[in-house]
């Protein structure tokens, strides 16, 4: 399976993104490069609405995750409540 | 097909023909194992410069850098022309025996295989 | 009026489905001239989907965060001498080979996708390039303001769009870009939305920014972050441009693999320059070129082709070519710009003893075998006053436009050497991937600006090399050209942070 992956921007917000990846994908690997937070999964990685606004205790609209986005791997979907990033193979 | 374009029968404009280039054509000249010169290079000369200018003013003004060029025998130096095996006659000149615009000469000089036997 | 909050999906559908209208007064064809003749065949606009679904009211919203953030930030470097904190003077020259080279594509970019976005008949893809049309705009703006701060204190930025039309290394770029904007509006999309895009622009913007923030450059890994948070959702785009094109036709399978060899080739022949920005302009390192290749192509790239083999594309023709040249092309562009650094508008130089050591363990197989001899001994020419030049102009690649400095990868020291023959003329090639382009339409490729033959043809200025270089080019000769050691710009720098240069170590040695 190949690995599907998301980088951001290493910022205090997408610290809180990256812990609620951590949460959702017990699998995923963090890596952590100059500026930027890199994290891989097998197969499929997923960012809930929900579990980041807890992280951060306020509202968050899933769109918002463009502001801090680098770049991704894998085919894209997205709704009010979840992004979710997926390869099949 | 010879290009996908919104007319039928698109011609490009031939922006090298030989006749753009004021009596000059282009030659091309690469010295195999001394890529210490990052590529082939390209002179602009007129089709009748003998092939003995070439090796004796337009190769060493180009060349003479490398320290392997003092120690080149010319009599050994085995040359390709267009990917093919050649035989230049010293004193004919290029186009004479073949060497038309945008030919590529290739040099190979046995025993000298650049810096320190790294082919640059 | 309703108070219900309308989600994504259905704001994404109103947008890209309600506001499209049946054509009743003029034929279809009229309207999208463009959409038949690359034999591309759509049978269904509508099934068209753009995963993120965004909007035109969230697209700005978003947007206008993005760019209060850039700003913020270069605003601060600007504000705290940021040019004099980064790791050394040379960093520099990357950026200067970025505004010159790079920041004019985005704008190309940007044309083009304006033009397409006028040429596809589905409401959704219009939307699309509307977008990134803007966003491309975007990125050219910020990385000109941003790069303007080094204007101020370094040499080679006053005239990259001159340059950019004029200077023969950027014809690499520029006819890359040339190329894909005379394409029909479908390879357009394969070339820059899907191959360059999700397969190699990640390569530019992930590693090597990442290389700039290593080495203090805040304003450039701003900018290329933000720039790459855009390309995130363009390769997104880019991806779904391919599966609905593979989803409309069975005929469109064959055409667009073509394309995607095509483009995916003329992809990595670019990216030289960012091999030998990472590996040879980056004095803090961050990875390897081959490093950055591994991950964001054999691996992201890889991924991808496995993914879009169920409708029978396979990896590009080339690419096994491409993966042995990760030991090579960084070591061979830069070799190619020492060579002409005379005629280049930034600085070159030799890597040190310790950066060298850095490259020999980072291609253990390659650079000590094939380069580092080389590079020694330019080294030690330099050390004698005789810096070395290369006198006479390079032969071209008639496709890729770059120096033919490129070698077999069966034999690494041999030039690779490739030429057609096209109606009573001889054209030559780098490599199989030129040449194959070239022979599809060689009525396109036997247009090419060769810069090389431009010079010889009178077309730049002059028969003199002052003449093309200073007044065509607009190069400051003796300025912004030459060897780093010795420069203005290393002066300023030595002045800045009380280091005595190369030369005045030597004379106090002696």
């Amino acid at each position: 399976m190949s690995k599907a992956y998301i980088a951001l921007q290493d910022n205090e917000e997408s610290h809180y993104i990256v812990e609620a990846i951590e949460e959702d994908n017990p699998s995923a690997t963090v890596i952590y490069q100059p500026a930027m937070i890199r994290i891989e999964n097998e197969g499929q990685l997923i960012i809930n609405r929900e579990t980041v606004e807890e992280k951060m205790g306020r509202d968050w609209e899933i769109q918002a995750l463009h502001v801090n986005l680098i770049t991704l791997g894998g085919n894209v979907d997205e709704d009010d409540d979840q992004f979710s990033l997926t390869w099949k193979q | 097909m010879t290009v996908a374009a919104i007319v039928p029968d698109y011609v490009g404009e031939r922006r090298d023909r030989v006749e753009n280039f004021h009596g000059n054509q282009v030659v091309y000249v690469g010295w195999d194992r001394h890529l210490m010169f990052c590529s082939p290079v390209a002179f602009a000369l007129p089709p009748e410069t003998p092939f003995s200018k070439l090796v004796d003013e337009v190769l060493v003004g180009a060349f003479s850098q490398h320290p392997d060029f003092a120690k080149i025998e010319w009599d050994r130096v085995q040359w390709h022309l267009n990917g093919k095996p050649f035989a230049p006659d010293r004193d004919k000149n290029l186009i004479e025996q073949g060497v038309d615009h945008k030919s590529i000469l290739r040099m190979t000089t046995p025993g000298l295989n650049g810096i320190k036997g790294s082919g640059s | 009026m309703s108070n219900r909050k309308i989600n994504m999906k259905e704001k994404y559908r109103l947008l890209t489905r309600d506001l499209e209208w049946e054509y009743s007064y003029r034929d279809y064809k009229e309207i999208f001239p463009m959409e038949e003749f690359e034999g591309i065949k759509i049978t269904d606009w509508s099934k068209w989907e753009d995963p993120f679904r965004l909007t035109m009211d969230a697209y700005w919203k978003y947007q206008a965060e993005k760019e209060k953030k850039l700003y913020a930030i270069l605003d601060a470097f600007a504000q705290n001498n940021g040019q004099q904190n980064v790791t050394d003077a040379r960093y520099v020259n990357a950026i200067k080979l970025f505004l010159t080279g790079i920041s004019p594509g985005e704008h190309q970019a940007a044309m083009g996708f304006g033009h397409v976005g006028r040429q596809l008949g589905g409401v959704g893809a219009r939307v699309a390039c509307q977008m990134q049309a803007i966003d491309e705009l975007r990125h050219v703006q910020t990385q000109i303001h941003a790069m303007s701060h080094y204007n101020k204190f370094f040499d080679g930025f006053q005239d990259f769009s001159h340059m950019h039309d004029r200077v023969w290394y950027l014809s690499v770029p520029k006819s890359f870009f040339d190329d894909a904007r005379t394409a029909g509006p479908f390879e357009y999309m394969v070339a820059i939305g899907f191959s360059f895009e999700y397969v190699l622009t990640n390569l530019l913007f992930v590693p090597f920014m990442s290389g700039a923030a290593y080495n203090g450059d805040m304003a450039t890994v701003t900018f290329g972050f933000s720039a790459q948070s855009d390309e995130a959702r363009h390769m997104t785009l880019g991806l779904e441009i391919i599966k609905f094109l593979l989803e409309q036709h069975p005929d469109n399978v064959p055409i667009v693999q073509r394309w995607i060899n095509k483009w995916f080739w003329r992809g990595t022949r670019m990216l030289a320059l960012v091999a030998m920005m990472m590996d040879y302009m980056l004095p803090n390192k961050v990875m390897s070129w081959k490093e950055a290749w591994e991950v964001y192509f054999e691996e992201a790239g890889g991924a991808l082709f496995k993914d879009l083999a169920r409708y029978g594309i396979e990896m590009p023709a080339y690419a096994k070519t491409a993966i042995a040249e990760k030991e090579h092309i960084s070591h061979q562009a830069w070799s190619i710009f020492y060579n002409y650094g005379h005629a280049a508008a930034f600085h070159t130089w030799m890597p040190t003893e310790e950066e060298m050591d850095w490259l020999s363990e980072k291609y253990p197989d390659t650079f000590d075998k094939y380069y580092r001899p080389r590079f020694e001994k330019w080294r030690e020419m330099e050390a004698a006053g005789e810096r070395f030049y290369n006198p006479t102009l390079p032969m071209l690649c008639q496709t890729c436009q770059i120096p033919m400095g490129f070698t077999d990868m069966e034999d690494p020291t041999s030039t690779f050497y490739r030429q057609s023959e096209y109606d009573g003329e001889r054209y030559n090639f780098c490599s199989d991937g030129c040449k194959d382009i070239f022979d599809y339409e060689p009525e396109k490729y036997v247009q090419s600006w060769l810069p090389v033959h431009q010079i010889y043809q009178g077309n730049c200025g002059g028969a003199e090399m002052e003449e093309v270089l200073g007044e065509y080019y607009k190069i400051n000769l003796g300025v912004d050209n030459m060897d780093f050691h010795g420069s203005p710009d290393e002066q300023r720098w030595n002045a800045w942070h009380n280091l005595s240069s190369a030369e005045d170590k030597l004379k106090q040695a002696s």
